[in-house]
């Protein structure tokens, strides 16, 4: 009985409340007459979803495929440099700041800059990476340096060589952080993408996302600009 | 009379930041002896067991292996520390795993090591699906796999509680018997250094050494027997004693 009441609330609730925000606000929108071009009702956002579903349906194709390239990207990079720095402590020492220096730099500040050096698809599939690649890094290097130091003087008493003790110790302490940092980097992926391709602009030929969204800013269809934006 | 085991020769250790966690410390380790390492937490106990494990090098001073050089050693530490995502059986048969013996070779040594220390029918249970003192077996068992002339064991029983640590005591007094394994074992309780020893090295501390040592003439395997007797109250006063005398000359 209180295993199918857990179920329900767990499912029911969320639902409920879900439905509850999209009705006030359809029924703000229609009480106070908000024009679309400032407020859109959750209806009107729906209906174009339908309406213009061929057009918008290759745009997230594009972007979903963008964001995953630059995850992979990420993740081989990442993951990889993590382990050199668990490795070496020079190539941290070297490297590290480098990847900092990435990090605290904004990508609204790096993407019109890319976008000169490189084809649009490209600089935005560059700047998605960037911003995915630091929370999976750092989140993997802290995994990897993470592990028990008894269970690292045990390895070291049975005279275990490091690549042992990546294997057997290491990475294994390592996965749910390197999980997490891949939680972050997946949705910073798709932000660092949408950012990059608005900074494209109309230059953007992918016709991503962001761009339909700038398209129809530009064009006041504010119901289209927000179906994108949620 | 065979030499000892190791011998610390006036060993001493002076940490990066300064710590003097022990001076000019002599310790012998006799074959088949149950030696305790005794003191008030911050002695350098830890320090002198890690040396002895190869885990720590003196600054001052040397150890000498009878063998020449070390053999193989068994290390318990005080919390299991075993892979949390490894089984029983992959956690005991982890050291032989290192040392590059497939699975099917060591088998018989990961399942007798299991069996020594009462956890058969635990082979694929999960560290987090044991108790304390489970946890505890599997972690001697896992220093036991490789059968080490010499086993060191660091306050392993601290955590546990006082039923626990009683039965754990009595089954490392059978394994010991069983085995024949020279042992060091440390401790901050003078009950659990009189019932178990054979040999007890009190410490003093800052520097750490040994002030005074104190041998415990009583079968191998003790008991509830022996815990009664007026011998084992007479040995814990004389330890106490020489514990508290160590720490008054410390302060
Ligand atoms: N890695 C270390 N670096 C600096 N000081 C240490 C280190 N390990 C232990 N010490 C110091 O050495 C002294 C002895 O420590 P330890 O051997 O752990 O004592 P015990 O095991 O008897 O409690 C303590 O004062 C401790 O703070
Ligand atoms: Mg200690």
């Amino acid at each position: 009985m209180s295993g199918s009441a857990g179920r329900l609330s767990q499912w029911l609730l969320p639902l409920a409340v879900f439905c509850g925000a999209l009705a006030l606000w359809e029924i703000v929108v229609r009480v106070r007459e908000i024009p679309p071009y400032v407020l859109p009702a959750p209806s009107l956002i729906a209906k174009t979803l339908v309406q213009d579903w061929s057009t918008l349906s290759g745009s997230l194709l594009v972007t979903l495929r963008i964001t995953f390239e630059a995850l992979f990207a990420a993740v081989i990079g990442g993951a990889g440099l993590a382990i050199l720095f668990a490795q070496w402590r020079w190539a941290e020492r070297s490297f590290f700041p480098f990847a900092i220096v990435l990090q605290v730099t904004p990508i609204v500040a790096i993407a019109p800059l890319l976008l000169v050096y490189l084809e649009s698809e490209t600089a935005v599939l560059v700047c998605a990476f960037l911003v995915a690649f630091f929370p999976i890094l750092s989140n993997t290097a802290l995994g990897l340096a993470s592990a028990d130091h008894n269970l690292v003087d045990l390895f070291d008493l049975h005279r275990a060589s490091r690549f042992k003790q990546l294997i057997h110790l290491r990475l294994p302490a390592a996965l749910p952080y390197f999980l997490g940092g891949l939680r972050i980097g997946g949705g910073l992926a798709l932000i660092g993408a949408i950012v990059a391709e608005i900074a494209a602009g109309s230059a953007g030929q992918g016709a991503g996302l962001a761009f339909r969204i700038v398209e129809a800013g530009y064009r006041l269809n504010i119901p289209t600009c927000s179906r994108r934006w949620r | 009379m065979p030499g000892p085991i190791v011998a610390l020769k006036r060993a001493g250790k002076t940490f990066g930041n300064g710590v003097s966690a022990l001076e000019a410390l002599d310790l012998d380790v006799r074959e088949g002896e149950f030696l305790t390492l005794l003191g008030p937490s911050g002695c350098g106990k830890s320090t002198a067991l890690r040396m002895i494990a190869g885990l720590s090098q003196p600054t001052s001073g040397a150890l000498q292996w009878r063998a020449g050089t070390r053999p193989d050693v068994g290390f318990v530490f005080q919390e299991p520390t075993l892979l949390p995502w490894a089984s029983v059986w992959s956690n005991v048969y982890l050291p032989l795993r290192l040392t590059g013996v497939s699975k099917a070779q060591a088998g018989p040594s990961v399942d007798k090591a299991i069996d020594l220390v009462g956890l058969t029918g635990f082979e694929r249970a999960f560290p987090r699906e044991l108790s304390g003192g489970m946890k505890m077996r599997a972690s001697i068992a896992r220093a036991l796999t490789m059968r080490p002339p010499l086993l060191l064991l660091d306050e392993p029983f601290a955590a546990l509680d006082e039923i626990t640590r009683m039965k754990l005591n009595d089954d490392l007094l059978a394994l010991k018997a069983e085995l024949g394994t020279t042992i060091v074992f440390v401790t901050h309780s003078v009950f659990e250094s009189v019932y178990l020893s054979t040999r007890i090295a009190i410490f003093a501390a800052r520097p750490g050494r040994i002030a005074e040592t104190l041998d415990i003439e009583a079968p191998p395997v003790r008991g509830e027997a022996f815990r009664l007797s007026p011998a084992y109250a007479d040995y814990c006063r004389r330890a106490s004693h020489a514990l508290h005398a160590a720490m008054g000359r410390a302060a």
